[in-house]
């Protein structure tokens, strides 16, 4: 799980080019989302998106579906644990 | 001719290749802008992360055009460009092409659109106003400039921020060589800004008179009677041209380098002892335009 | 000085020209079908004009031998129109101008060239390279119907051709033109298909504009033009007055609306005032309705806000055409003359369910003969670019 995290950071980092942070900088239960964290929005939802199709083999079809499991790097490894193909 | 209130040029900023670089045209060579630090002109990381080369370095060009004129929110953001955001265009392209049209990154996409830059000075100076852009070859950065001169004239606007960014890439570069523009030209890239006013402050830099745009096959004679009636007509028989081989050794040949000639000529204006007004004649091809400086 | 609208020219998925888009209407008939005109994996309803290049360049009398890209093609065809039906005498003296939108410029030839340009920088043809650039559409455009005036091309995504109609309006009010040709082109292709759906806003099934179930919206391609015309260059009857215009920006995301519909708010209350039109004097609004969730929302929010002592009549015609792009303020603009001189309402096809919190209901039967004398378009476009147009009937002669 923490492997997974710290993986997932860094595949953030590049996937929505957060220069300046660091993966110790994101909080795992922190808001990625909005003014409060990281100020992420809805270009890098669909960005995210596509990183769990692409490393994880996850669909997601509705972008609206997004909203909960994208919520912190926490919720995100947890729907990666319980969704990705071996 | 009814008399128009005269358009102020307050602040001007521009990216461009080095000044002090080759000075002169040697044909083939590719001239890049010298870029700034663009934490400092674009603080939100959010937005900046985002940006390809060319939008950083229009957007970069506007905020410090903005920075100049501390305080000024403009009625207008016109943005022009010839060949808009060609590396997004072409990141995108390959991305369709390797990924045969399966997960695609939108990022690329959203960002090739024209209007990129302007939208992008809108959403971090919170501006609400007219935003428009133009894309016609040559006269696009003309074009920006004479909507300009209409919204200022008209009363419709005070301030407006106008200004045009084209960027040199490989692939541009390879295609035009093989089109033959480089036997003669350097290629070059740039990104200038310009605030212009119905309001004359303590850093005006010059009146812009008028902008007129033309096309056809005109020889060096019918350009030279075309510029004294020009001239004539704007009461500045005694301007000094700055013609494309002299501004073009600093900037290389791009669809904007009017704007680069423009803050050229702003600068020269404002070193300049005798105080005469300046001509920016820019040509490319059959396309042709005058831009008319006048000293305040 | 006023500026009138003396012509108008339209090609989309619907018809190839103005008497065929009022037929298509009026008998219900979309121009959805599937994508024939590119190779492509996505299975998606696209509203394709039903004309191959060949064909659009046989209509048009081009040499074939000639490499024309399709956004080119079609402008043409609808420029050509528009500029016919205005009818300005040859020798009249009036001095005209072309200022056209477009989103894609020449990116269909774009896309037969650079697959074999990045296999080998030598190879790909060139002509279709040359022919990438935005203004390039513009400049066929003009040379094709002789127009040697002022032209330029603008370029704000969706609602690009409303700011060219803009432009032009104030080229007139300041008399750098006594008319210009004005509106917007854009031919469907791959690079743009494939932009959208990685935005994940394509629906699969045909778009509902403002309904509940919306899902999206379904691409189109087209162009539409008019002929604007100051007062005092009129050389026929008008067919309405661009009585007002108004651009703002939103200043909200870089693709997203705001969900108050701030700035759509801004664009239609600032062209009422500039036309001196009050609200409830608005007989019918051509809605920019793509058929996404967030621009209905958006708008709908506005229009329940401006309009709160009663929302007239509205519709999308996206659901017939597609949404056209940099085309879309052209078409609509054409469509809203038409709304006005013909007292015509157009349906919001496939609209069944109003959609909560506004659950504006918009117009869902054709008719004809309705007391129309005022008509607000809507074109709104990525980076908060808002546009609105208000025609008004007129009875000036001249």
């Amino acid at each position: 799980m923490e492997q997974l995290k710290q993986e997932l950071k860094e595949a953030l980092i590049e996937a929505l080019n957060l220069e300046d942070i660091t993966p110790d900088e994101i909080e795992d239960g922190a808001p990625l989302f909005g003014a409060q964290g990281l100020g992420l929005d809805s270009i890098d939802a669909l960005e995210i998106i596509l990183l769990l199709e692409r490393r994880y083999g996850i669909r997601i079809e509705n972008p609206s579906e997004g909203k909960a499991i994208f919520y912190s790097v926490d919720t995100l490894t947890a729907y990666i644990e319980a969704n990705r193909k071996p | 001719m009814t008399r128009q209130p005269p358009v102020y040029i307050n602040s001007a900023a521009s990216i461009h290749p080095p000044l002090d670089g080759v000075g002169e045209c040697l044909p083939g060579k590719c001239l890049t802008a010298v870029e700034p630090d663009y934490k400092r002109l674009i603080p939100d990381a959010t937005l900046r992360r985002r940006m390809s080369r060319i939008v950083r370095m229009g957007v970069a060009a506007g905020q410090a055009c903005l920075q100049d004129a501390a305080g000024v929110s403009p009625e207008a953001i016109l943005t022009a460009t010839g060949m808009g955001c060609l590396a997004d265009t072409e990141k995108f392209m390959n991305s369709l092409l390797d990924g045969d049209e399966e997960r695609l990154t939108p990022t690329a996409f959203i960002q090739s659109t024209f209007n990129t830059v302007g939208a992008q000075l809108a959403l971090l100076n919170g501006n609400q106003s007219y935003n428009t852009t133009y894309v016609h070859r040559t006269f696009s950065f003309e074009s920006a400039l004479l909507d300009a001169l209409l919204l200022i004239r008209e009363r419709e606007a005070v301030d407006v921020l106008a200004g045009a960014m084209d960027e040199q890439t490989p692939t541009l570069y390879t295609v035009l060589q093989r089109l033959g523009c480089w036997k003669r030209a350097m290629a070059g890239e740039g990104a200038a800004f310009f605030l212009l006013s119905g309001r004359r402050t303590d850093g005006t830099l010059a009146i812009l008179q008028d902008v007129e745009l033309f096309s056809g096959d005109y020889g060096e004679q019918a350009i030279r009677e075309r510029m004294e009636r020009f001239l004539l007509a704007h009461d500045a028989a005694g301007a000094r041209t700055l013609y494309p081989a002299d501004y073009k050794r600093f900037c290389g040949e791009y669809p904007t380098a009017a704007s680069f000639a423009l803050w050229y000529a702003c600068r020269e204006l404002r070193e300049a002892e005798g105080k005469r007004p300046v001509l920016v004649y820019n040509a490319f091809l059959d396309a042709h335009s005058f831009i008319l400086l006048k000293p305040v | 000085m006023r500026v009138f609208v003396t012509g108008i020219g339209c090609v989309s998925g619907i018809g190839m020209d103005v008497g065929e888009h009022l037929r298509s209407f009026r008998s219900g008939r979309d121009g959805l079908g599937g994508i024939t005109l590119f190779p492509t994996r996505h299975d998606l309803p696209v509203s394709e004009v039903k004309a191959g290049n060949g064909a659009l360049a046989e209509r048009l009398s081009l040499s074939a031998s000639r490499t024309f890209s399709r956004t080119s093609l079609l402008g043409m065809l609808a420029a050509k129109e528009a500029s016919g039906d205005a009818a300005i005498p040859d020798g009249s003296g009036v001095r005209i101008g072309l200022v056209s939108a477009t989103s894609t410029g020449g990116m269909d030839l774009t896309e037969r060239f650079y697959p074999l340009f990045r296999e080998h920088p030598a190879h790909g043809r060139l002509r279709y390279a040359a022919r990438h650039d935005a203004g390039d559409s513009t400049e066929r455009i003009a040379a094709y119907l002789g127009i040697t005036g002022f032209r330029t091309t603008v370029s704000t995504a969706c609602s690009s051709a409303a700011n060219a109609i803009m432009f032009a309006a104030r080229l007139i009010r300041n008399g750098i033109l006594d008319a210009a040709l004005a509106g917007g082109t854009d031919a469907l292709c791959r690079f743009t298909l494939n932009g959208f759906a990685s935005l994940m806003i394509l629906d699969k099934a045909p778009c509902r504009p403002f309904d509940d179930t919306r899902a999206g919206l379904n691409l189109g391609e087209g162009a539409g033009y008019l002929v604007l015309q100051s007062e005092a260059a009129l050389t026929k009857p008008p067919y309405c007055e661009l009585a007002g215009y108004a651009n703002v920006n939103d200043a909200y995301h870089q693709t997203a609306s705001s969900p108050n519909g701030a700035g759509a708010y801004r664009s239609m209350k600032a062209c009422l005032e500039k036309a001196g039109v009050l609200p409830h004097e608005v007989d019918y609004i051509n809605a920019h309705g793509t058929g996404t969730v967030n621009n209905d929302a958006s708008e709908s929010a506005a229009i329940r806000r401006l309009f709160a002592g009663g929302v007239p009549p509205f519709s999308s015609t996206k659901a017939f055409t597609g949404h056209t792009l940099g085309a879309a303020g052209g078409l609509e603009a054409v469509f809203s003359v038409l709304a006005l001189s013909g007292g015509l309402l157009f349906p919001n096809k496939n609209f069944t369910t109003p959609a909560p919190p506004a659950g504006l209901i918009p117009v869902t039967r054709y008719a004809e003969g309705a007391s129309i004398r005022t008509v607000l378009s809507n074109s709104f476009g990525f980076g908060g670019n808002d546009t609105s147009l208000l025609f008004r009937k007129t009875d000036r002669q001249p």
